[in-house]
């Protein structure tokens, strides 16, 4: 699937490592991870609740998580989690398609949504994307999951199919001109 | 039962022929395989690949062609020869994994009146 990207860039994301005070008063780091931050996202998707599942991801199986899990933490994907303490608490990949785009996803436990704590680790994922050359982005989300819908529009994606069952949506990145 | 399966020459589309024909043969169940077009490939050539793979499985069924739109083809196809179920194959997976349906798998859904099975 290729999808139509917008025109317009989207520039002004920040780059992880963060740390900010969620809507809930707690204190989260926002860190990039490889494959030795495995074993703590292992932990957080035993606990995630199956109703927050979108298209069959994440797993529920453990042996089925670390094998997924070897699949978006690789060596070509951009991986970063939230920590509350040692806790992984949320984690949002970029993972290349065959067309030099990326498809971007973010998971969140339940006890910590609607904190902002999905926005910051899209925003930072972003812009770590951005300084690595990545350009383009496209996801696809669950039409009836609005939270997810608005967290993607406020951030700057916009809707490029909407045809299908589940919304595909897409963001250009800006570039920077590093050549004058 | 009467079994119509779509083929439209993905990959997934032909493990789904096996998986439906190990199913029919162990059910009983009368298969029919209606041949279209979601890959871009010719008609006649994923026929062919069907009848290779049927003849690889040694089992006999039946071959339609759908021409035209795919989805709407093979619902009419089951309604009008009153087929009991449509099998597909239950789509892809997006690079980081998650399931997506096609158009063809959607408007079935949607559309057939008959049972619908997505073979995984």
């Amino acid at each position: 699937m290729t999808p139509d990207f917008p025109d317009e860039a989207v520039d002004g994301f920040p780059t992880p490592p963060r740390e900010f005070t969620d809507a809930e008063g707690r204190d989260i780091v926002i860190e990039r991870t490889d494959s030795d931050g495995i074993p703590a996202l292992k932990e957080m998707y035993v606990d995630f609740d199956p109703e927050d599942r979108a298209q069959g991801v994440p797993p529920i199986k453990e042996s089925a998580i670390a094998e997924w899990l070897e699949s978006v933490v690789a060596e070509d994907c951009l991986n970063v989690v939230a920590f509350h303490g040692d806790r992984a608490v949320g984690h949002a990949m970029l993972v290349p398609d065959t067309t030099g785009a990326f498809e971007l996803a973010i998971f969140v436990l339940d006890e910590y949504q609607g904190a902002l704590i999905g926005t910051e680790l899209v925003r930072s994922l972003l812009g770590w994307g951005q300084s690595n050359g990545i350009e383009r982005v496209w996801l696809t989300v669950e039409r009836w999951n609005d939270p997810a819908v608005r967290l993607y529009e406020k951030v700057g994606f916009e809707t490029t199919d909407s045809a299908s069952f589940e919304l595909e949506m897409a963001i250009r990145l800006a570039q920077t001109d590093n050549t004058g | 039962m009467q079994v119509l399966l779509g083929v439209g020459g993905g990959d997934h589309s032909f493990r789904a022929l096996a998986e439906t024909v190990e199913r029919a043969r162990a059910a009983g169940d009368d298969l029919t395989v209606a041949v279209y077009t979601s890959s871009g490939n010719a008609l006649s050539e994923i026929r062919e690949q069907v009848r290779d793979r049927l003849d690889g499985l040694d089992f006999e069924a039946p071959i339609r062609t759908i021409e035209g739109d795919p989805g709407s083809g093979l619902v009419a196809l089951a309604e009008d020869e009153e087929f009991d179920r449509i099998a597909l194959a239950g789509g892809t997976r997006s690079p980081l994994g998650k399931i997506q349906l096609d158009p063809v798998s959607e408007f079935v859904l949607l559309n057939a009146p008959m049972t619908v099975t997505l073979v995984r």
